[in-house]
């Protein structure tokens, strides 16, 4: 069973308005005045048509911590935010370090059906930093799996890392490094400065992100592989990356949302909800981010979405988790940082947020963007539309937005993922049809072979 | 007052009222009837997640000096030691009827987050958070400070150009962070010395000058000295520095050192005192050392936050 | 409706040389008199009161301010009161025959303040009141021994005592209470 979908009036990222229609899992036409018998009508009257968002950078939780989020609930929050691919971070409980787990990630995602669920592979075994995990075993399970970071924790031994790089390298993978020198950061808060001098929370210098990323770019020069530098919060990190981008290396950068919009300064509250990993930086080092961004240094936006049950936040800010959930608020808080300003425009949104995420993830069908014959990936966006951000907007488990009470721009409309809807009229389409209709993506997938 | 968090968000004015409430209650304090009757049937908890013998029985002083009932709870050893949340505690206080909180707390920003959060209506009062703050400490230097200038005619007066010379950890003192808002905001200029390791970065935002060097900062003339405790163990572990001996001799304020302050120079230390590591014994016990006056003050400056933030109905001090 | 005043400047000078009067002749003499103002008005009076008193008597009489705040029964219920210092003449007051002063007598809850007040600083022998104005409306069974004018209000009126000490003019009036400081 699948469905046609005519999608009427669009405006694409490039300005032009289109009509869409999609017809087994593709996007089989696209002009103006198109008709089709039988098929779903979505009036995108003032909408963009962006293509499906691809998240590097998820924390779904599952395994082992369900109370802060499954890959169902995940997938959810996900879709709403627009997203139809997301990539799980390895830090579940068991770790996803051998093909055993990635598989079962997989298939929970494939199950589900509102996003692509592309499981992340640890480096080392168990994120322990002491031996490899079983890198190739992952890269050729179903799971297909070609990003691997030990995110949460840094590869920080240097002969390790280089092994990394260059074992992954068989696999045409790449390794997502989590940049934080773990002997300069002990115990720390915040980022380290006037701030955390004030508070009195043990500071987290930008040196500590600084300092391994310049090591591995250079080990990745050396070995000739490429590198993925997680979440880049600092102007220096912008700098690093930029030199070493100019040297030619194979270098990719990410930075969240929340570090292209908050600052330290929102420390001062001592309220959890603002405990990140990096931290929150200074204005100066925001605005390097969005500059970085801008000028191509950084290739792309990712969420770090990381969900936390209200007990590891609602509490004291030595005792509460670090983390921030993202996919819901990702591209209204791009529009109000990047967007509004005038530093990217629809096109750069969807090549940060889609295209360039899709490639660094070696994951097929976003290349071409929304084009006739390409999947039928792509997301409805009222960027007119402004709202008061708060709980009802998230779908996942997690409540640690920092967002919260914001006025932020934009909604998502609709979002379609392999060619039926996962969100219609800005609401979740319900578990059982969305996973029917993935099970029925899937089985047409399968005929064609 | 409904809380005291912190002597960052001390007006000059708000600042100059505590510290004459405080006068009145150490004027009772030479009585011969020590108690006031003006907090009967109110509850004060102290609530204290890290050991502090001196500064929770200066609280239970104070609070039973104005006849509130005072409930003692050490966190240590307690539910608290086994996972219990600063939430369920506070929950549990509030249940109980805790009318103020006398909170010690390990990390910086607790008493904070219990006094934004909706667990418990008690007043609340920091009583040394972390590295952050420790402001009835401030107040009370403050007023031993005034009180050695100014005498009975304390009353009303600012530390206006007055000059304070902190010596010691600075990085993780919150007896220095207080004290460096709540002195600056009177008025007095205030110098800080310590190894560069125990400074935190960003301290030349703070309205303070600051050196290494303690003999550079005793030739530049001071009113006051003011030692902080330095925890030996911690610190070298830490590689702060080398060890007790070398910072003794940098940055102790021995005897030496002390026979060249003018005899009108205070010696301050907040207790306990490492005597022979930051302060020598003649240091500590000669007549220009505030240590005794500080811990009594320490009552009087406490009666009159307790007051301030029990009286009224928690609004401003009129 | 404006204010009303109901003492003028001269009208406050002749009741309280006619309080002295009447201090002097209760307590035959001057000896062992220690006139306690309460704050903030009450000092001044208290003051005027022991200096009248020694110009009548040719014997010097001590006078100082004994502040209630802290004895008030109603501290939760008002904005913060800030204390004022008490001061009491350095021989103490054991002994001795307080007059306590103060400028409006209503509820008479001040009075009780003053009183525990009073006690936790020594044991006088005699403890007497002085008020310029008595409003009435007692709450509690308390009576002054000397009065400058009774002054029958209704509770919603406000009275008003202005002194040149700590106001720069002089006057008693009385509002219907719509506007200005309450006293």
């Amino acid at each position: 069973m699948t469905t046609t979908l005519l999608v009427t009036g669009a405006t694409l990222a490039d300005g032009t308005r289109t009509d869409l229609v999609v017809r087994n899992g593709r996007i089989a036409e696209l002009g103006t005045g198109l008709s089709a018998s039988g098929a779903r009508v979505i009036d995108a009257d003032g909408l963009t048509a962006l293509p499906g968002l691809v998240d590097l950078h998820t924390h779904l939780r599952e395994p082992g911590f369900e109370q802060s989020e499954t890959v169902l609930t995940g997938s959810r929050a996900a879709a709403i935010g627009g997203f139809t691919a997301v990539h799980a971070m390895a830090n579940t409980s068991p770790v996803a370090d051998t093909a055993g787990v990635v598989e079962q990630v997989e298939s929970l995602g494939r199950r589900a059906g509102y996003v692509n669920v592309r499981p992340i592979g640890a480096v080392t075994v168990g994120l322990a930093g002491q031996q490899l995990s079983e890198i190739g075993a992952m890269a050729n399970s179903r799971a297909r799996v070609r990003v691997f970071s030990d995110d949460g924790t840094c590869v920080s031994d240097a002969l390790l890392m280089r092994r990394a790089l260059e074992y992954v390298k068989t696999f045409d993978g790449v390794v997502a490094q989590h940049a934080q020198e773990p002997r300069l950061t002990e115990g720390a808060q915040m980022n380290e400065g006037v701030v955390s001098g004030e508070l009195g929370l043990a500071g987290w210098p930008a040196v500590a992100e600084e300092a391994i990323i310049a090591r591995d770019v250079l080990l990745a020069q050396h070995v000739g592989a490429r590198v993925h530098i997680c979440h880049l919060s600092t102007a220096g990190s912008v700098e690093v990356v930029r030199w070493a981008k100019a040297r030619g290396i194979r270098v990719t950068a990410e930075v969240t949302p929340h570090h292209l919009m908050l600052t330290e300064e929102l420390v001062r509250s001592y309220d959890a909800r603002y405990k990140v990993n990096p931290p929150l930086r200074r204005e100066e080092d925001v605005l390097a981010l969005r500059a970085g961004l801008a000028d191509g240094t950084i290739d792309i936006i990712a969420t770090d979405h990381a969900p936390h049950p209200s007990e590891s936040k609602d509490c004291e800010w030595h005792a509460a988790s670090m983390g921030m959930v993202g996919l819901e608020s990702a591209l209204s808080v791009a529009q109000a940082s990047v967007v509004d300003n005038g530093m990217l425009d629809w096109d750069d949104i969807a090549r940060v947020f889609s295209r360039t995420p899709a490639a660094i993830g070696r994951l097929d069908g976003y290349a071409d963007g929304i084009a006739v014959g390409a999947p039928a990936e792509f997301t409805l966006y009222d960027s007119a539309a402004s709202r008061v951000f708060d709980t009802d907007a998230l779908a996942g488990l997690g409540r640690n937005s920092p967002f919260l009470q914001l006025t932020l721009p934009g909604r998502v409309v609709a979002t379609v993922h392999q060619g039926y809807p996962t969100v219609l009229d800005g609401q979740l389409v319900d578990e059982e049809t969305v996973s029917s209709a993935a099970a029925g993506a899937w089985a047409v997938r399968g005929c064609r072979g | 007052m409904k809380h005291l968090l912190s002597t960052r968000d001390l007006t000059r004015h708000e600042a100059i009222g505590i510290l004459d409430v405080a006068e009145d209650m150490a004027d009772v304090q030479s009585r011969e009837v020590r108690k006031l009757p003006t907090l009967r049937g109110r509850t004060v908890v102290n609530l204290f997640f890290e050991d502090s013998t001196r500064t929770r029985i200066s609280f239970e002083a104070a609070a039973k000096r104005l006849s509130a009932d005072v409930i003692n709870f050490s966190a240590k050893g307690s539910s608290v030691s086994k996972g219990e949340s600063l939430k369920d505690t506070a929950q549990t206080l509030a249940a109980i009827g805790a009318d103020v909180v006398v909170i010690r707390h390990p990390a910086s920003g607790a008493p904070q987050v219990l006094a934004q959060s909706n667990w418990i209506e008690a007043g609340i009062i920091n009583a040394g958070d972390g590295t952050h703050e420790h402001p009835t400490q401030g107040l009370l230097d403050a007023f031993t400070i005034r009180k050695r200038l100014h005498g009975t005619a304390s009353r009303g007066r600012s530390l206006d150009g007055v000059r304070v010379t902190i010596v010691g950890d600075i990085l993780h003192s919150r007896v220095a962070r207080s004290n460096v808002w709540l002195l600056t905001s009177l008025g007095a200029q205030v110098h800080l010395v310590a190894p560069a390791t125990l400074l935190p970065v960003g301290v030349a935002n703070w309205p303070v000058t600051v050196g290494y060097d303690l003999d550079e900062a005793i030739d530049a003339g001071t009113d006051v000295v003011m030692m902080l405790r330095i925890q030996a163990e911690r610190m070298m572990s830490g590689g702060f520095f080398p060890n007790a001996r070398e910072y003794s001799r940098r940055w102790g304020l021995d005897d030496a050192r002390v026979d060249r302050l003018p005899a009108a120079t205070m010696v301050m230390h907040p207790g306990p005192m490492n005597r022979g590591l930051e302060i020598s014994s003649r240091a500590a016990d000669s007549p220009r050392s505030t240590v005794l006056e500080q811990v009594s003050n320490g009552v009087s400056v406490r009666m009159a936050v307790l007051y301030l933030v029990l009286s009224g109905e928690r609004g401003e001090l009129s | 409706m404006p204010p009303r005043v109901v003492l003028q400047q001269a009208d406050i000078a002749r009741a309280l040389t006619r309080i002295s009067h009447e201090i002097l002749e209760s307590n035959r003499g001057p000896d062992d008199l220690v006139i306690l103002g309460i704050p903030t008005r009450g000092v001044i009076l208290a003051e005027r009161i022991a200096r009248l008193i020694s110009d009548i008597s040719g014997r010097p009489v001590a006078s100082g301010s004994l502040d209630v705040t802290m004895y008030r029964d109603d501290l939760s219920r008002n904005p913060t009161r800030a204390p004022s210092p008490t001061r009491v003449p350095a021989a103490g007051i054991d002994g001795s025959v307080v007059v306590l002063v103060d400028d409006v007598l209503y509820s008479g809850r001040t009075i009780r303040s003053a009183l525990d007040a009073l006690g936790a600083i020594g044991r006088p022998r005699i403890v007497r009141l002085a008020t310029l104005i008595d409003r009435g409306h007692r709450e509690l069974p308390i009576r002054p021994d000397f009065v400058g004018k009774n002054l029958p209000s209704a509770q919603g009126e406000r009275i008003y005592v202005r002194l040149h000490e700590s106001d720069g003019d002089e006057f008693v009036s009385i509002d219907s209470g719509e506007n200005g400081a309450p006293k």
